[in-house]
């Protein structure tokens, strides 16, 4: 993998990068370099730019693409060398076929990179349709995970049809790409069309991740994970950058926070993480950084994190929020991940991570109602209705009585089924508006 | 080539009149064209002239290529069932260059990357041209106009019928032979060579004025069971090794991994059972692609589901085939050629896998073959445009890929469905015009990608069936927006020369396309 020549800006933990993006001091000399060569690479260019002082332009652009779309290479490279305010450089491109907002990603890494402070606007236009606000409480079974420098996993990612896509800037991330990265996520939510699936960035660990809010938040993503948090306080930090950010930019949608628990503290402090802010959502755990943690080793069977993951449920569950499983790492055995959804859910869990699209019908499968519950709280539901209309203060289901939060948890579940397409849109419980109001 | 040397056919193509000196039917519409006249014989033979005691062997393939009366300018015929592990192709082509022979027409049934050193046989003269498909390095060669003689590229049924009907005459046509006897009796299913079925052989061991068999497995007469029969062959050569069986079918066949070509795959599967043709005692094609082979696994849990049996199943057989007739979900693979050591043991050994010929299954002089009897064929392609027509011979930028097979013959089935990506990286798979038309989308009825499932307006039966399914079904224009959408606009039309460099013929003969000598780019 190629990497920054002079400019490398990011790295673990660093906090001078997101200054070169903004400011970066223009070097004459200055090179730099970004994205990916070779034959094996698809979908993505690598771009090269030396800055000279004199003799305009010039470009050296190969391409597997030559034939359809050299002229339009052409023209989009020379668009950005413009906005960038580049008067005099050699820039050469080798091109694997990436889409216009993956070239601009890497030209742009390379640019600031070579130090060059972009005077003009470099992002694409915006060509992702504007996705709705998402709820709250919205259906967070499946959430896919894609490496935040892979540009080809992202283009399909939603016609997998998870309830969101995760672009991570964090564990997949190469200390030295992060700014990459960075570029790359920030074009690919104005550009992508995830196919409904909520938007979620993982950024870095604090306080880079506070840089990672500057270049994503801008761009409305749904959610922002949090990585390693150990107390509240990180938690209304990112809220605040968020909030300071939406502003700046007039972003009118919510952008919720998932915190993401990994370690003994973060689980003691669970509570307070869920309720540190009123835009927390959900709260996960990451069980391969806890167990490591703990110094103990992590079981396909999982027992050794029961206690953790439960205390999870119930710290969420107190503030309100949705509790998230974390991901389950072994790919090829599809009856392992439906055991451990179903004993996830069984846990109070209301979704998981997935690493591969394969993941994501099996872990829907392992998260929705059994039919038997599903017919269950159908009638429970029609049974309210039907006190309800009957001016009844007494809801009863056959010779039995049920409770009132009885009626809500299947309110709860014939909406959830709803949204999930396990009721067909003819079955009519005569659920009220608090039924519908997430599906 | 000036104007008047081509004529504009009924797919709108601009078409050479003549081809390697001999004149052409332009391309007349789907069951427009029925040549007359009686079919193409080789000379008659007397069996007083071989041997009373059945033993043809020769010393060596030159000495075979001699007896037949090799020369200058004559067409060798060989055959494509030991795929990439073949090494018989060559050994003749070089015996013959050994001979001193030039200009020789070579006729494969198909070539393949191993075929490589033809390019060095035609630089030097020994090859004036190839009648087949020209894959990889040599489609390469011909596009850039390096190939002296002008390419044709057939169908499988096309080559049987270009055979039957005379245009092609054969020579000397060499089969390699898996196992045969002295007589010239010969079979795929058995040897270190083994590869299934020699059906694409069938035809020249029956038309050509010679044949030779050339095996590395000679039994005693008789080889039992015989594809071949001895009685149409001249002369047995004995080599070392036919093939390289690691190339010649793969130990396993591999199903695509890629997330979004097995989300087309079950798109696949889902079409068949909801549009109501995966029925009892419904047929289906399926190739080895990683997507055909993807959607049988789906069809497989399907069918079970719904306790439905296929009658027969037409393949390309791999182990996933051999699987459905061992669990009883099919009575019968129609066995085309054989891609993986389970097929080639099942055709071996189970009565109910049998080998098929391109005569029984798309010959167009046939009177009737299996392919229109299929309920549904999955193939691929590389383009396809908005009015279904589709590409499989040329890149999108008109640089010659692959054969064409057996996907003509295929569009004749009930239900033709291509099975293809949107888009590969930034090249649109789904376009406003195809490079080169190598089947008209009137007979392509279905098209799946990952982004939605396009039915042929001309379906409205289809289209009536799978209305209320919960499968993304779109217009072929609407994926085509969003894709263009992703790659940033539509693609600029490749840059093609004038100059001719091979044609395409449809099924019956005539020229439904020409591919180009690509401009070189700076």
């Amino acid at each position: 993998m190629k990497r920054a020549v002079h400019h490398s800006i990011g790295g673990e933990g660093g906090g001078a990068g997101d200054d070169a993006v903004t400011s970066g001091m223009s070097t004459p000399s200055g090179t730099g370099e970004a994205g990916r060569r070779g034959e094996d690479v698809r979908s993505d260019c690598w771009a090269s730019v030396e800055v000279s002082s004199e003799g305009g332009t010039h470009l050296e652009l190969t391409s597997k693409v030559e034939a359809m779309f050299g002229a339009s290479l052409r023209a989009d490279i020379a668009r950005t060398l413009e906005s960038a305010g580049l008067a005099h450089a050699r820039v050469r491109v080798e091109d694997q076929g990436a889409v216009p907002w993956v070239l601009g990603a890497r030209l742009e890494a390379a640019l600031v990179r070579a130090g060059i402070a972009p005077v003009g606007d470099l992002r694409p236009p915006r060509t992702a349709p504007d996705p709705p606000a998402t709820a709250r409480d919205r259906l967070r079974r499946s959430r896919l995970y894609l490496p935040g420098n892979e540009p080809k996993f992202m283009i399909n990612a939603g016609l997998h049809a998870p309830d969101a896509v995760i672009l991570d800037l964090e564990d997949s991330v190469h200390p030295g790409e992060k700014d990459a990265a960075r570029l790359l996520v920030r074009n690919a939510l104005r550009s992508v069309d995830f196919k409904g699936a909520e938007r979620m960035v993982r950024i870095n660990q604090l306080p880079l991740g506070l840089e990672d809010l500057d270049a994503v938040v801008p761009e409305a993503p749904d959610v922002i994970l949090v990585p390693k948090v150990e107390r509240a306080d990180e938690v209304v930090a990112v809220h605040e950058r968020i909030q300071e950010r939406r502003r700046d930019a007039g972003v009118g949608t919510p952008v919720w926070i998932m915190p993401i628990l990994e370690s003994a503290q973060g689980i003691e402090n669970a509570y307070a993480i869920a309720a540190a802010a009123d835009t927390v959502v959900a709260l996960t755990i990451g069980v391969e950084d806890y167990t490591a943690d703990l110094g103990i080793v992590k079981t396909p069977e999982g027992t050794e994190t029961v206690w953790a993951r439960s205390r999870l449920v119930n710290a969420a569950k107190a503030a309100g929020v949705q509790a998230i499983d974390s991901v389950f790492g072994d790919v090829a055995d599809e009856e392992g991940l439906l055991d451990w959804g179903r004993q996830s859910r069984a846990m109070g869990f209301e979704g998981m991570g997935c690493i591969h699209p394969r993941q994501i019908r099996i872990i829907h499968e392992a998260f929705a109602p059994s039919g038997t519950e599903i017919e269950r709280a159908l009638a429970i539901v029609a049974a309210f209705h039907d006190a309800n209309a009957k001016g009844l203060g007494v809801v009863s289901l056959g010779t039995k009585m049920i409770d009132r939060p009885v009626v809500l948890r299947a309110q709860r579940l014939v909406a959830r089924a709803r949204a999930a397409g396990l009721i067909p849109p003819e079955v009519e419980a005569g659920e009220g508006d608090s039924g519908r109001s997430e599906a | 080539m000036s104007a008047a040397d081509f004529v504009v056919n009924a797919a709108g193509r601009r078409v050479p009149r003549v081809v390697n000196g001999v004149e052409q039917v332009p391309y007349q519409g789907v069951g427009a064209y029925r040549p007359e006249g009686a079919r193409h014989g080789p000379p008659i033979r007397s069996c007083c002239d071989y041997p009373a005691n059945g033993d043809k062997r020769v010393a060596d393939l030159k000495t075979a290529l001699q007896k037949c009366g090799l020369r200058d300018g004559m067409t060798i015929s060989t055959h494509h069932h030991l795929r990439n592990g073949d090494r018989v192709a060559l050994m003749a082509l070089q015996a013959a260059a050994e001979l001193g022979v030039k200009d020789l027409r070579w006729f494969p049934s198909a070539s393949f990357p191993c075929h490589e050193p033809v390019m060095e046989l035609m630089d030097r003269g020994v090859v004036q041209r190839i009648e087949g498909s020209m894959n990889g390095p040599l489609g390469e060669y011909t596009s850039h106009g390096k190939m002296r003689g002008m390419g044709v590229l057939r169908s499988h049924g096309g080559r049987w019928q270009a055979v039957q009907d005379g245009e092609v005459r054969i020579d000397i046509a060499v089969i390699a032979a898996p196992t045969a006897d002295p007589f010239g009796n010969a079979d795929g299913s058995h040897g270190p060579s083994a590869c299934g079925s020699l059906g694409f052989a069938l035809v020249d061991s029956l038309y050509a004025d010679h044949t030779i068999v050339v095996t590395d497995n000679l039994v005693p007469f008789p080889c039992i069971p015989w594809q071949i029969q001895g009685n149409n062959v001249d002369h047995v050569v004995v080599v070392d090794s036919i093939g390289d069986p690691s190339k010649i079918v793969s130990g396993t066949t591999q199903i695509t991994k890629s997330p979004d070509r097995v989300l087309i795959a079950e798109y696949v599967a889902r079409f068949l059972r909801d549009a109501g043709i995966m029925r009892d005692g419904f047929s289906f094609q399926a190739g080895a692609g990683g997507i055909a082979l993807a959607f049988v696994q789906f069809l497989k849990d399907m069918m079970k589901e719904a306790g439905v049996r296929a009658r027969f199943v037409r393949g390309g057989s791999t182990q996933f085939l051999v699987d459905l007739l061992n669990e009883g979900l099919t009575d019968y693979i129609l066995d085309g050629q054989t891609f993986d050591l389970a097929g080639v043991a099942s055709i071996a050994s189970d009565p109910r896998h049998v080998a098929t010929s391109p005569f029984t299954s798309y010959n167009y002089h046939g009177k009737g073959n299996f392919a229109s009897m299929v309920d549904a064929a999955v193939l691929g392609a590389t383009e396809v445009d908005v009015d279904f027509n589709a590409n499989v011979n040329t890149h999108s930028d008109g640089v010659l890929l692959h054969g064409i097979g057996g996907w003509q013959n295929c569009l004749f089935s009930g239900c033709t469905i291509l099975a293809v990506p949107a888009f590969r990286d930034r090249i649109p798979v789904i376009v406003d015009r195809v490079a080169t038309l190598t089947g008209p989308g009137e007979l392509i009825d279905v098209v799946v990608t990952e982004r939605g499932i396009a039915i042929n307006p001309r379906r409205t039966d289809l289209l009536e069936a799978v209305k209320g399914s919960t499968l993304p079904i779109r217009t072929i224009e609407e994926i085509k927006a969003e894709v263009e959408g992703i790659m940033g606009g539509k693609p600029e039309p490749p840059r093609l020369t004038d100059t001719p460099v091979a044609v395409i013929k449809w099924v019956d003969g005539t020229v439904i396309d020409t591919v180009w000598k690509v401009e070189e780019l700076p």
